[in-house]
């Protein structure tokens, strides 16, 4: 384990940022924190977590695949991917390393996504252990612990001081390039920042929200379920939830035809949308209660039956801070979970 | 290496009934108007949806006029009262976000102005050209 | 603090439910915190007594949902409506979107709401509750003592600049009547016309560039009720879901607000829901102090029935080359 005092955490910044892109939460100008691109000048969040995660780093919200090109009689396909470098993201919190787990297992199962295989193998993770969680975070619901995140590299903040403790080989070969700037010590000051953290986590309004009676195999006892209806009830149809999600990852490929050609790029595409899934029959669900039926029993039962009982849920809390009418999955949890333990 | 020169390209909407009519009268007459002026013809200029002018700029006009019937001639009475209405809003929201007002432009042009028509688009496409490519409102992927 | 409380609400919509006048009550539901209330359709007096909330975070303009609601419901829907609401109830109705004769709409008082947002600007995350009192008592499980907020301080954005205490359609009142305000909704938008075109450019970029196409705005917005959007429809040619690069961005958020320009009644829900903090009523609002100076002052939703300055016309309009010259004379 290493460690650096708060007041030269710049020069770590410093150190990364010489052999890769380093991407920081650092605020905006409405207050909010995002992952910005590190250079000198850019200060790290005070802020829990970012509005946007980090999956944008792996799985953009907009990614050319491709681009056709005619002249004449023939059509030429051009690979438009540029060489991709390695980039480091730094201050991810415990939720949102976990739900790179959740996102591997979609892009990285056979057939293998190339376009976020590449992402991943170039991108370094330092996470970071929460020291103020929020009173929308339930990341424990799901086996989370805030205090141990996982990531190449591990980092936990006190007052005065910042941890290093590398988990990967991709970890341990990126702080052994900041052992100029840090020092070996003991952990003693960590596991009492351990402590500290999981005293906190017990006091959380949502410390009692529980995965049980959710997994796979539940599709029959909850599809039907007359709750559905009143909790879909004022749902607007936006997409907020599933933008700000770390783990939703359906996606939509469309054709851009620019006048010239034309590009074939993916976007983000939201279950809440009336035209999600659309076939060329129509649509599959014709009204908002099924749209948001689906995207929980999809987080719930249908993702977790596929892998081993993973949930694709991090209790991140964005949904719950960011929807237009708070509507969001712990309610959804403790209404449809409740009634048929 | 030769450099290229800068021609603005122009969308204009010309309505059926007047401006358009116009431009074939500039034509007869032998009248000169930059080649770059490619015009659309519409059935009223108040068919020109707002997102008619911004798409012309995606997809690649330096800028965009609308040439309808002199207010109180409209062929269908009050349409040109209309566009008048709404463009005026529309410039004023795209100068609003930075845009160059310069680059949007309504004018009443008849059947029988011709030589108003010409004079019309040659000073436009002078403007723009004065202003460079269009920036703001471009979309990089129709550019390539 | 809100004058009317939610007892008295509650009494209201048991009576009207329990006398046959209305069979469904759209009311606000409790949370797992204080502040996220849900809109939500009860059906019974246990149902109010249970879940029923009426506190400084109940922002959600009701209008809306009578379109849906009102067609769905066998009987009369109550409505609750704050004055700002009211406005968009009328606007709806100008435009036929749903049934007058269905909806039974009680007017309340509004003494501005609260964004949560600025709160926890104060007080910071971890939130256990919030008593909102004379003063607001907000206690996070970090500190033992509740930090006591006045509510002014925390007003939502559309609540500093409120328009008008006076609640322009009901049917029944509770409190008094209140009034018009002359408030200063127009300086912040003044303030970016004053910008250079540069300034004007650099500033709308930075907070376009933050959006994410949720469509959050267009979905609360009690004046986008189009079946179906352009922008939902693949065959438009302008469908996307999401913002592909800058010019998308801008065309997406002006076709946004020139759509509901003239009959945006200016409730700030846009502002309210928008995950990215982007200020959207900035963009209606400059459609609003547009035509007033345009075309005469108009609100909109202030009367049913009434026909929007961009669906009139006089013969003798400004044209569009002189709005820049307006105001290029003024500065």
């Amino acid at each position: 384990m290493r460690k650096c005092s708060l007041d030269s955490v710049n020069s770590v910044f410093a150190e990364i940022a010489k052999a890769a892109a380093l991407y920081i939460p650092a605020d905006r100008t409405d207050g909010s924190a995002v992952y910005t691109k590190w250079e000198e000048g850019v200060v790290w969040s005070k802020a829990l977590n970012t509005v946007r995660s980090p999956k944008d780093f792996f799985f953009p919200q907009m990614e050319n695949l491709m681009e056709f090109r005619t002249s004449g009689k023939n059509i030429e396909i051009v690979d438009t991917r540029s060489e991709a470098e390695d980039f480091v993201v730094f201050g991810v919190r415990a939720c949102d390393v976990k739900s790179f787990e959740i996102l591997d297992r979609v892009f990285l199962t056979d057939p293998v996504d190339s376009y976020y295989a590449t992402k991943r193998e170039h991108g370094a993770i330092i996470s970071m252990a929460c020291t103020r969680p929020s009173e929308t975070c339930f990341c424990k619901t799901f086996g989370i612990d805030p205090a141990e995140p996982a990531g190449d590299i591990s980092c936990w903040k006190t007052e005065t001081e910042l941890f290093f403790q590398s988990n990967t080989e991709k970890g341990a070969a990126l702080l052994a390039k900041l052992e100029g700037v840090t020092e070996e010590c003991t952990e003693e000051a960590v596991d009492a920042q351990k402590e500290k953290i999981n005293a906190v986590m017990a006091k959380l309004p949502l410390a009692d929200v529980t995965t049980e009676g959710f997994g796979g195999g539940k599709t029959k006892d909850y599809f039907n379920d007359p709750a559905w209806d009143e909790l879909s009830e004022a749902c607007l149809g936006c997409g907020t939830c599933t933008f700000v999600c770390p783990t939703c990852q359906c996606y939509d490929i469309k054709d851009f035809n620019t006048g010239k050609g034309v590009i074939r790029y993916r976007c983000w595409d939201s279950c809440m949308y009336s035209e999600f899934t659309r076939m060329a029959h129509g649509n599959n669900r014709l009204t908002q209660k099924e749209r948001f039926r689906q995207r929980f029993m999809h987080k719930l039962v249908y993702y977790p039956e596929n892998n081993d009982g993973l949930f694709s849920c991090v209790g991140c809390g964005r949904c719950l801070a960011k929807c237009p009418i708070s509507m969001n999955i712990v309610k959804v949890m403790k209404k449809i979970g409740g009634e048929n333990k | 290496m030769q450099v290229k020169e800068y021609k603005p390209l122009i969308v204009a909407f010309c309505c059926n009934w007047c401006s358009y009519a116009g431009a074939d009268l500039a034509g007869n007459n032998r009248l000169n108007y930059p080649a770059d002026v490619k015009i659309i013809r519409v059935p009223c200029s108040c068919r020109v949806n707002p997102m008619f002018v911004l798409r012309a700029f995606q997809r690649g006009a330096d800028g965009v006029i609308i040439c309808g019937c002199h207010p109180g001639d409209c062929h269908y009475t009050s349409g040109n009262y209309f566009t008048r209405r709404r463009m005026a809003a529309l410039f004023s929201m795209l100068d609003y976000l930075g845009i160059e007002k310069e680059r949007t432009r309504v004018e009443w042009v008849s059947a029988a102005e011709g030589a108003k028509f010409a004079a019309t688009m040659n000073d436009f496409a002078s403007t723009v050209a004065a202003l460079g490519e269009n920036k703001r409102l471009e979309d990089l992927r129709c550019k390539k | 603090m809100q004058k009317i409380t939610r007892e008295q609400l509650i009494e209201k919509a048991a009576a009207l439910l329990a006398g046959g006048t209305v069979t469904a009550v759209l009311g606000w539901s409790k949370g797992e915190f204080d502040y996220d209330v849900t809109p939500a359709v009860f059906h019974t007096a246990e149902e109010l007594n249970k879940d029923f909330v009426w506190n400084d975070f109940c922002g959600a303009n009701f209008s809306k949902y009578l379109v849906a609601k009102a067609a769905k419901e066998e009987g009369k829907v109550l409505v609750f409506l704050k004055p700002c609401d009211t406005y968009s109830f009328n606007q709806l109705l100008t435009e036929h979107r749903f049934d007058r004769e269905k909806v039974y709409a009680v007017g309340i008082p509004c003494e501005g709401m609260a964004d949560i947002a600025k709160i926890k600007e104060i007080c910071g995350e971890g939130i256990s509750s919030i008593d909102c009192g004379e003063k607001i008592a907000v206690t996070t499980i970090y500190e033992d003592e509740p930090v006591m907020i006045d509510a002014k301080d925390v007003l939502a954005e559309r609540c500093v600049n409120c328009k008008s205490k006076k609640h322009v359609a009901y049917d029944e009142l509770m409190g008094e009547e209140g009034t018009v305000i002359d408030s200063a909704r127009f300086d912040e938008v003044a303030k970016i016309e004053a910008m250079t075109p540069d300034e004007r450019f650099a500033f709308w970029q930075n907070e376009l560039s933050r959006c994410i196409r949720c469509n959050a705005c267009r979905d609360a917005c009690p004046a986008c009720t189009c079946e179906k959007c352009v922008f939902d429809n693949p065959n438009s040619g302008v469908e996307n879901k999401a913002p592909a690069n800058s010019f998308e961005e801008k065309m997406f958020h002006i076709i946004r607000a020139f759509h509901v320009a003239g009959r945006c009644t200016d409730c700030g829900e846009c502002s309210r829901v928008c995950p990215q903090n982007i200020p959207l009523h900035l963009l209606n609002r400059k459609f609003i102090k547009d035509m007033n100076e345009f075309y005469g002052e108009y609100q909109a939703g202030e009367e049913v029935g009434t026909r929007a300055p961009l669906v009139n016309y006089t013969t003798g309009d400004i044209e569009p080359g002189e709005v820049f010259d307006r105001r290029d004379t003024d500065a």
